[in-house]
């Protein structure tokens, strides 16, 4: 009981100071002009060009998820089904990257992905002479990249912790490596799967910068837009603050649909959050 | 023991609070700038707290926007900015910068009087501001991929060159090159011109190879791009014999464009303003000029400076353009609320597709 102490400085100070102020802060100025409530900057959302942006990045967030997901999940399965020392080694390789600023490994696929940059050079000698750098697809490929080790990792996590006798008993009940890979080593993964959509799918859909270096400014998106907001003006606030309540509505339901996935599958296996 | 442990408390005590006082003294000593990046030679700073003993917190910012935003702000910690021509105008307007003591900087003499006329037309009397550096806004192309003479706007949509435009990431200049490629004024107010210039914007989206900042020149200078809105400075760069490409060139196009004209301010809640005039005083110095533009690239407005350089910097177009060039230029003024209309198409453009 004594151990509840050691959290009263998370909920009493950073709490407040850190989550609870910032957020009431963005209500604030979503909300009031000058001292006064207005639903001005509400109303503005009738603007299609706000919902065509939220739609775009909720998409490309969606896809960057998907993606993540196809890559991730036999990465994590080869991983898991590795010696214990083999995996270690190997997941420290996937972790590595991301000891390194996320900003400057962004700035690394600018250099590969440009005209005559090594990976254009090496398309060309097959004859495939395309646009790399500067197109929505060079966006989601920064996406992907950046947050796959966190689609990676928590599926890993749960894999590894998986009970071997499950497996054994579905073998001893005469189901073949595809029957018991869908049976019983698929569902039992899925509070991971849950762990890493969210944590692939929030932060991606909250990304900048990766858009603004890689797309060329052309395939803007709501962390973009939310950033523009409050960078050109200081009259921006208030439209600012109400795109990231926007922001934050969408990562709640997110993360609701996500919780409602996980208690339909039960929650054997341990998740990570 | 217990005199043991109490000794070194004290010793610790002392110690920190020794810490404290002299943390106090140096920082009040510390001189606070922001500044653009790349945009002074850093041995001067070092030289200048050699002379002084003062020690220089040197921070950079992206935009004039961004800087704007940091001045207006209540604890801003800053001594001494470097904003453009229109900043200086709102700034002086919402009462944010402090009267420069001309008698502290006498150096101020070797400014060329002709750009203390310019800046008169943003800061009457040039009460507020120091002038810095200028420059024009024009093309860099690469001649290998246009073969063509460059002289209009126009060729930036020329479907020609598509995928290969690149065009600056800001907001006044993109709109501002638009406005005039369109026959409009740069700093226009008709709501009707602005909306135009979004939708020529929009439909150079497939020309567009996208909007550049600083690394537009390394894009330009890798070959890359075949046409480039971009600064002199970042021109001069470019074409510079041993870091820039050969093959690129700069033009001021024939239907005009900006003339830009960065000025050194010192913020009204600066403490440390005879500090920060010093400073002042020593960007002026003829000697520390030179070394200071050769450095960055742009021009100077300091005739003294200029008079220490050779041909190869003054007889160059980018560097010292012909009047004729200065004659279709405009500077940029402040817009006051209309630049709301601004900010509505320059985020239409980013994000409308």
């Amino acid at each position: 009981m004594k151990r509840k102490i050691l959290a009263y400085p998370y909920i009493f100070v950073w709490l407040p100071i850190f989550v609870i102020v910032p957020m009431l802060f963005i209500a604030y100025y979503a909300f009031f002009d000058n001292g006064h409530f207005t639903l001005e900057f509400v109303k503005n959302l009738s603007d299609s060009m706000y919902w065509s942006v939220i739609a775009r990045s909720a998409w490309m967030a969606v896809l960057a998820t998907i993606i993540c997901l196809i890559i991730g999940f036999p990465v994590a399965y080869m991983l898991s089904n590795m010696k214990k020392s083999v995996a270690t080694m190997l997941s420290i390789f996937y972790i590595l990257p991301m000891w390194m600023n996320a900003l400057l490994r962004t700035y690394a696929w600018k250099v590969l992905l440009a005209d005559g940059g090594l990976l254009s050079s090496l398309l060309g000698l097959f004859g495939i002479h395309a646009k790399l750098l500067y197109t929505q697809g060079a966006v989601l490929l920064g996406t992907v990249y950046n947050f796959l080790p966190f689609m990676i990792m928590p599926i890993y996590t749960t894999l590894m912790k998986l009970d071997r006798s499950h497996l054994e008993a579905a073998r001893d009940l005469g189901a073949n490596g595809v029957q018991t890979f869908f049976k019983v080593v698929l569902p039992l993964s899925v509070p991971g799967v849950i762990s890493g959509v969210t944590m692939v799918l929030v932060p991606s859909m909250s990304t900048f910068a990766i858009s603004k270096l890689l797309g060329g400014s052309n395939y803007a998106l709501l962390g973009d837009l939310i950033e523009q907001k409050f960078m050109l003006s200081s009259t921006g606030y208030g439209m600012g603050s109400v795109l990231s309540l926007i922001l934050l509505i969408l990562v709640l339901i997110s993360t609701a649909i996500m919780r409602r996935v996980e208690k339909d599958n039960g929650t054997e296996g341990g998740t990570l959050w | 023991m217990k005199k043991i442990i109490s000794a070194v408390l004290i010793t610790v005590m002392l110690m920190t609070a020794l810490s404290f006082l002299t943390a106090c003294s140096s920082y009040d000593n510390t001189l606070y700038v922001l500044n653009w990046g790349d945009y002074i030679k850093p041995s001067l700073i070092k030289q200048f707290e050699k002379e002084t003993g003062y020690k220089v917190k040197y921070t950079t910012m992206t935009s004039n926007e961004e800087m704007m935003i940091k001045l207006r702000s209540e604890d801003c910690i800053y001594d001494l900015c470097f904003p453009s021509d229109y900043v200086i105008e709102k700034l002086i307007e919402e009462d944010l910068l402090a009267e420069i003591n001309k008698d502290n900087i006498p150096n101020l003499s070797n400014i060329d009087p002709k750009f203390l006329e310019l800046s008169n037309q943003f800061d009457e009397g040039c009460k507020y501001s120091v002038p810095y550096m200028w420059g024009t806004v024009g093309i860099v192309y690469n001649t290998e991929l246009v073969k063509e003479p460059v002289d209009s706007w126009d060729i930036l949509w020329d479907e020609k060159y598509s995928g290969q435009v690149l065009m600056y990431d800001s907001m006044r200049d993109s709109i501002g090159v638009t406005l005039i490629k369109l026959g409009y004024d740069m700093n226009t107010r008709n709501p009707e011109e602005v909306e135009a210039a979004a939708q020529a914007l929009m439909a150079q989206k497939p020309i567009r190879m996208g909007f550049f900042g600083d690394d537009a020149k390394d894009t330009m200078i890798s070959g890359q791009g075949a046409l480039a809105v971009v600064y002199s400075g970042d021109a001069m760069l470019c074409c510079d014999p041993d870091e820039g490409n050969p093959n690129l060139a700069y033009v001021v196009p024939k239907e005009g464009s900006n003339v830009w004209f960065d000025n050194m301010i010192i913020p009204k809640t600066s403490t440390k303003k005879a500090m920060a005039e010093e400073f002042i005083n020593f960007l002026c110095d003829a000697e520390v000029a030179k070394e200071n533009t050769e450095y960055i690239g742009y021009s100077t407005p300091n005739m003294a400076a200029l008079a220490l350089m050779d041909e190869s910097w003054t007889e160059n177009p980018i560097y010292n353009p012909a009047q004729d060039v200065l004659d279709r230029c405009t500077i940029f003024h402040d817009l006051g609320d209309f630049l709301r209309v601004f900010e509505e198409a320059w985020n239409k453009v980013y994000f409308e597709n």
